[in-house]
């Protein structure tokens, strides 16, 4: 079969590698009829997240149908099912997963030895992520083997259009979980950092959830209209002042909720002198991170506010201001998505039309030119914000 | 398509029976500029560290004798470069390097006067520099280019609201979620000031 193969920095390949098999009772072959490239997979293509090794599948945002069932799967699972494939993996018989906390499920990670080294305890495998997450072959590929299939994934009813669906896999829930997490109410002003796929999934989120007023923050002005569509107030930080307008817009008190959906990549800008210094530690292996928007979110969120951060961090970071996120009694809340503690309810929200998440989707390909589609997004060319591959 | 890499089939050890394995590779995302930039990128390092710790055979081989803390001053430089080369940021470390060519050749300069015993050698250095410079060049030139973000339309997605109802009717539409117990955080502003205001 053709899949999206990483050779190393910046080099993924549509290789032709051998078909995925069944290993264990509980796994599941797909034939992928649509996958995605994730902002966080950019984190891998810039080889910012140790563990990857030569050979790699990339994707974790896949869907598609079954075409083989494990026999311990006992009809859970079956040929014919049309599934989207979250990108955690999750045994569903742990203590973690009996919980909710999907994303750090104690049994999926078949390279537990190095979470445990490297996080202190193991986290959930994911698809295409890394070997300290289980080195699992990812779904950008004509085919998936999806192991504890019937955990893992979710089944969704034909008649909808793959591109409707295929976001529960990763970008919808995450922005939902970020909004969850931070317990909206109808007073909030919510600020959230990046106007990505995450970020333009977490601005409806908010709306959806009743915020009284969603502030998107960005450079880029496709991005930006497109978070001003969905009704956010939006910033745009290279011509205005973040802190002296999200202190304009919440009289002068700071918004009660911030979202991080930026993560480890933050925009260099000499007009940020942080963010160069960050760069620089991070060209130097000094710091793996460039937390620019976690020191901003820190100085401007409100004192018994909340931050909620589904950005990607891989490692190290520096100069974070604890002493005012203590003072201001600010409380946190992150993580890897817990996915299947919400498909199904979003995956009602898109039957009955609260919300279609193909919104987000500018480009569309061929799985061949994935490597092409990979620069495409990473360059953000061509209006790029969200790309959808049909292998 | 290119023959698998010998370190993809050595990383097969680290895989599943079931799992994928790469047979046969096809191009790459990266392109010729990104190659080239990356062969530039090492070669600013292996450059550099020779200025820093042997400059004096440098500045002997040219007649240069007495500037070799400018030499090494050269070689930090060239590190940095090498570095940025190497980096997700070439296109600072290309331009960097055609900057630094500049400053090698202007230097290269000084050593071509006449009675500099060495000025056979410091022609071809500053041969070999104009053609490496015209290397850089172009190659700077190139990887701008390709990732330059303004390749490509310029589109409008005022229209991608991702609401079917609409804005207004979706504004606080799934109010019927009931936040979980474990992410309840502090009380709405209108219960504690219904419970001052009774208080």
């Amino acid at each position: 079969m053709r899949a999206l193969v990483w050779h190393g920095k910046e080099d993924i390949r549509c290789d032709t590698v051998s078909d995925p098999e069944i290993e264990d009772g509980r796994d599941a072959i797909i034939k992928v009829t649509s996958c995605a490239i994730c902002g966080s997979d950019l984190h891998l293509f810039h080889n910012f997240i140790p563990a990857m090794l030569p050979g790699d599948v990339m994707g974790h945002e896949t869907m598609g149908e079954v075409v083989e069932a494990g026999r311990g799967l006992n009809g859970k699972v079956k040929k014919g099912d049309r599934v989207v494939v979250p990108f955690t993996i999750v045994c569903g018989e742990c203590d973690q997963c009996k919980r909710g906390y999907f994303s750090v499920c104690q049994r999926s990670n078949r390279k537990k030895h190095l979470a445990d080294k490297v996080f202190g305890h193991t986290t959930a495998g994911l698809f295409g992520y890394t070997h300290l997450t289980g080195g699992y072959p990812g779904g950008q590929a004509e085919y998936l083997r999806v192991p504890f299939a019937d955990t893992t994934v979710q089944k969704v009813p034909e008649g909808i259009p793959d591109e409707k669906l295929l976001f529960l896999s990763d970008i919808f829930p995450t922005g939902w979980q970020a909004a969850v997490q931070a317990d909206i109410q109808p007073t909030d002003t919510v600020a959230i950092w990046g106007c990505g796929p995450v970020g333009q999934m977490s601005i409806r989120s908010a709306i959806l959830l009743g915020a009284e007023q969603v502030v998107a923050i960005d450079c880029l002005p496709e991005r930006l209209e497109m978070a001003e569509a969905a009704g956010a107030i939006t910033i745009n930080f290279e011509t205005e002042n973040v802190v002296e307008r999200l202190n304009e817009l919440t009289g002068g008190e700071g918004p009660e909720k911030c979202i991080d959906c930026i993560g480890m990549e933050s925009h260099v800008s000499p007009t940020m002198p942080d963010t160069v210094y960050d760069r620089a530690k991070q060209i130097l292996l000094a710091e793996s991170d460039r937390p620019h928007v976690l020191r901003e979110m820190i100085y401007v969120c409100r004192p018994g506010g909340l931050i909620s951060i589904p950005g990607v961090y891989g490692g190290l970071v520096d100069k974070i201001p604890m002493g005012a996120a203590m003072n201001k009694g600010l409380t946190f809340r992150m993580g890897q998505t817990h996915v299947q503690r919400w498909t199904a309810d979003l995956l009602r929200r898109i039957e009955e039309e609260q919300i279609d998440p193909s919104f987000v989707i500018t480009h569309e390909a061929p799985l061949d030119k994935g490597p092409e589609m990979y620069r495409t997004f990473r360059d953000k060319q061509d209006s790029c914000i969200k790309v959808v591959l049909k292998p | 398509m290119t023959n698998i890499s010998s370190i993809a089939s050595l990383s097969n050890i680290t895989r599943s029976e079931g799992d994928p394995k790469v047979l046969r590779s096809g191009p790459s995302s990266r392109g010729v500029p990104d190659s080239l930039a990356k062969g530039l990128g090492w070669f600013s390092l292996g450059l550099g560290l020779t200025e820093l710790l042997a400059p004096r055979s440098i500045t002997r081989a040219l007649g240069m004798e007495g500037k070799e803390a400018l030499v090494r001053v050269y070689g930090a430089r060239e590190i940095g470069s090498g570095i940025l080369s190497l980096s997700v940021d070439k296109n600072l470390g290309l331009w960097s390097r055609v900057a630094g060519d500049g400053l090698d050749i202007a230097t290269v300069l000084t050593a071509l006067r006449e009675d500099n015993p060495k000025r056979g050698n410091a022609v071809v250095a500053l041969a070999l520099l104009i053609g490496i410079t015209a290397v850089d060049l172009m190659d700077a030139q190139a990887s701008t280019a390709r990732h330059s973000r303004s390749v490509g339309r310029k589109r409008s997605y005022r229209d991608r609201s991702g609401f079917p109802r609409g804005v207004q009717a979706s504004r606080g539409a799934a109010r019927d979620f009931k936040t979980p117990p474990d992410l309840r955080h502090a009380p709405p502003l209108a219960s504690v000031s219904k419970r001052t205001s009774a208080a």
